[in-house]
């Protein structure tokens, strides 16, 4: 205790995030930290601004206002992934996505051949490794966008509803795929309109409504009882 | 209509008796294209993709520039070829005028703002599409050109068709820097000009068939690869 | 990317490799349309190349560009025909020497139906007058070429001041002879055209030659070696070759045996003073 390694990048500091698009405040002064090691989801309605923050904390975006902190570096590090809400995979094959990404990160192909197969037997693609990535179905598609960023094997993996259109199978792997990346030592960053799947994996909840941070909570706390007014409507919806 | 069934049958015959005049000129007519086609992909892939990805002040003049560039007159880009190569001229040491190395850098001017335009229209398609996945990636600029020009490829070669039919089909620029020189830079464009200023129509238009025949298979040859490559690469 | 870079090595190694495989000591001659266009080269070259182991590079364009390619030092030897101009390009320092060669004819073409019924006539002098009085189409070069020459010269010789005659019935095309006699068939005009050009045009349509024979039709080639001073890479010796070759008695009796259906084209007239 208290003499854990320290992971450069992290902790995630963000404060006064202000990102101004179409005249609107999308996200409007957040303040959030993300712990090393931690799994913060961050929950809120369609447009709350979910999406938007977790490309901020990516360093995908600079916000109009506020800043981010990696560690103590203002740069964004080079040791995070991000699975994408849509799943963007270039023109080639299974495995060539996951190949590229490994080559773009400097990693030698020896070595990279053994990961493409692991990532790809983690998320079950082998047997379609070779297919087109582009043709691939929905849902194999998110499976491939993890499969290629839990290759990288990176410090932080933020994922973008990553499961929004897997079938409940698919779904459970995915989630013991998280696990386990978590449980190699990776923190994870990710949103989720499934609140059984917060309630599995989280261990802090952000809940995001209209672009502002109304509640940070330990996750067994936030689904007992919510303390924001905005959450706890949020939560008696799902009841419904 | 009697010009035109006999150019026909002239074609034919050419081709099917394997005329080495005639193989020849088709010979050094392809081997200048492709050349230049080659040269052309070699700077005006990078250049469209570097355009596309780039953000620079200028960068608009520049895409229209590129863009009306595609239009060069052949005659006035075969002129200052001709100029520039000519022994009283800044590269006349090279003794280049009148060769095919001077058709294929005639050429090559020409097509390269077509290969650079296209280029630059799909990978900025791509990129659009590509650019946070490739920054999350941390893809350096070089790396994501590369991915993009990669990635396209398929899109490409059309491109590259393009400047291929451009180059296999222009005669002003190359008969004013190659010459028409008989077995040395005579080209079936060339050739065609000089059969048709001889009155010999039927034998200009016979050559324009196998021309045209040309052009056709290598388009062929290329919308067959590309259909393979839908199928095998999404 | 490599793989372009690389066939692209490949491809150039090629042109390369085939344009040495073709490395036989060869000179540029810049010449007339009408000297390619007639056949003759196709007749004499092959001979001249057997003799002398000499490729000749042709350029045929017109003769004030051929005079322009010569000037700049991008041909060896130029084989033109315009008298007057090769003397003012040698005393601009361009050349060396002119040696005369050979002559042939113009002939002036015109439709059959003859509107301006100069058929037959035997003084070009006289049907250019003709042809402006009735006002019937005539088709010009308009061009640097030797034929166009020849044709301002004969109109100042019937006594027209064509710039200032000139209406919609004179047509200038600036191009070369076949193109302009393509122009001439397309509208049944009249034009001066030299016999070689005329004899091997496959595109006649309604026309035929209207009067020939008159001695203000001859038409003079000379041939002249570019300045070796002004343009050190000038082939000396190769193209003072070619030259020596040409009005030699081999080279002459060439020339003579040229025929297109039994006639002869070019006279050769090497020594003398045209
Ligand atoms: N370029 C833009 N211009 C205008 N509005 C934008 C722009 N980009 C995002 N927005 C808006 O910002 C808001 C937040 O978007 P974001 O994608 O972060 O939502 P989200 O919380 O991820 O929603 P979902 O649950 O549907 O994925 C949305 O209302 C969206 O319309
Ligand atoms: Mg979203």
């Amino acid at each position: 205790m208290g003499d854990a390694e320290v992971i450069a990048g992290l902790p995630i500091v963000a404060s006064g995030i202000t990102i101004v698009r179409g005249g609107t405040r999308v996200l409007d002064g957040i303040e959030l930290t993300i712990e090393a090691r931690s799994r913060t989801f961050i929950l809120g309605a369609n447009g709350a601004g979910k999406s938007m923050l977790l490309r901020v904390l990516h360093g995908l975006i600079a916000p109009d206002a506020g800043t981010v902190r990696w560690g103590r570096q203002t740069a964004r590090p080079i040791n995070q992934a991000m699975v994408f809400q849509r799943a963007c995979l270039l023109r080639r094959s299974a495995a060539g996505n996951v190949r590229h990404a490994l080559a773009l990160a400097g990693i030698r192909r020896s070595e990279a051949r053994q990961r493409v197969d692991d990532a790809l037997a983690r998320v079950g693609l082998t047997a379609i490794a070779d297919r087109p990535a582009r043709v691939l179905s929905g849902g194999e598609q998110q499976r491939l966008a993890l499969a290629r960023a839990s290759a990288l094997e990176p410090e932080v993996l933020f994922l973008d509803e990553p499961t929004a259109s897997l079938d409940p199978p698919a779904t459970r792997a995915v989630e013991s795929i998280v696990s386990a990346i978590h449980a190699r030592g990776t923190t994870i960053v990710m949103t989720t309109h499934s609140l059984g799947q917060a309630k599995r994996l989280a261990d802090t909840v952000v809940f995001l409504d209209a672009g502002r941070v109304t509640e940070i909570a330990d996750a067994t706390q936030f689904f007992a009882a919510p303390r924001s007014p905005e959450a706890r409507a949020f939560l008696e919806g799902e009841r419904l | 209509m009697d010009t035109i069934s006999q150019s026909f049958a002239l074609a034919l015959g050419m081709v099917a008796h394997l005329d080495p005049r005639l193989t020849q000129i088709v010979g050094l007519s392809i081997a200048i294209s492709l050349t230049s086609t080659l040269c052309s992909a070699a700077i005006g892939l990078p250049l469209g993709a570097a355009v596309a990805i780039a953000r620079f002040p200028g960068r608009g003049p520049l895409i229209v520039a590129l863009n009306a560039a595609m239009g060069l007159p052949p005659v006035v880009v075969g002129l200052l070829v001709y100029l520039l190569l000519s022994r009283a001229g800044p590269l006349g040491e090279f003794g280049l005028l009148f060769t095919p190395t001077a058709m294929v850098i005639a050429q090559t001017i020409l097509i390269v703002p077509i290969i650079a335009a296209l280029t630059r229209q799909i990978v900025e398609d791509a990129w659009v599409e590509y650019r946070e996945q490739l920054r999350s990636l941390n893809a350096s600029w070089r790396q994501s050109t590369v991915t993009l020009l990669w990635d396209t490829r398929w899109s490409l070669l059309t491109v590259l068709l393009a400047g291929f039919g451009r180059a296999a089909s222009e005669v002003g620029a190359v008969i004013i820097v190659g010459g028409n020189i008989d077995g040395v830079t005579r080209v079936m464009t060339t050739a065609i000009a000089l059969e048709t200023s001889k009155g010999d129509l039927a034998l200009a238009l016979g050559l324009g068939i196998v021309l045209l025949t040309l052009v056709m298979l290598v388009n062929v040859g290329a919308h067959l690869t590309r259909q393979w490559a839908r199928v095998r690469f999404g | 990317m490599k793989r372009f870079i690389g066939s692209l090595v490949v491809m150039l190694g090629m042109l390369v490799a085939t344009c040495a495989a073709a490395e036989q000591p060869f000179i540029v001659v810049a010449s007339t349309t009408s000297t390619e266009q007639s056949g003759l080269f196709g007749h004499l070259l092959p001979s001249f190349t057997k003799d002398t182991g000499i490729e000749v590079r042709v350029v045929a364009v017109g003769t004030g560009q051929a005079l322009d390619i010569g000037r700049r030092g991008d041909a060896d030897v130029v084989f033109v025909h315009d008298k007057p101009a090769e003397l003012k390009w040698l005393a601009e320092g361009n050349g060396v020497a002119r040696y005369p060669v050979m002559y042939n004819d113009f002939v002036l073409i015109g439709p059959k139906a003859d509107p301006a019924h100069v058929a037959g006539g035997k003084d070009i002098a006289v049907a250019f007058r003709k042809i402006e009085q009735a006002k019937a189409p005539f088709v010009s070069r308009a061009d640097k070429s030797g034929t166009y020459s020849a044709e301002l010269r004969l109109w100042k010789d019937a006594g027209i001041d064509i710039a200032k005659d000139k209406g919609p019935w004179y047509r200038e095309t600036g191009s070369g002879m076949g193109p302009a006699l393509n122009t001439a068939a397309g509208m049944n005009a009249y034009i001066l055209s030299d016999r070689g050009t005329w004899l091997n045009f496959r595109n006649p349509g309604d026309l035929e030659i209207v009067v020939q024979g008159d001695k203000r039709l001859f038409n003079q080639y000379g041939v002249m070696l570019v300045n070796p001073a002004n343009h050190p890479q000038v082939k000396k010796g190769l193209g003072q070759e070619f030259i020596d070759w040409l009005v030699s008695p081999h080279g002459q009796q060439v020339i003579a045996t040229y025929k297109i259906d039994g006639q002869q084209l070019f006279f050769p007239n090497a020594g003398t003073d045209s």
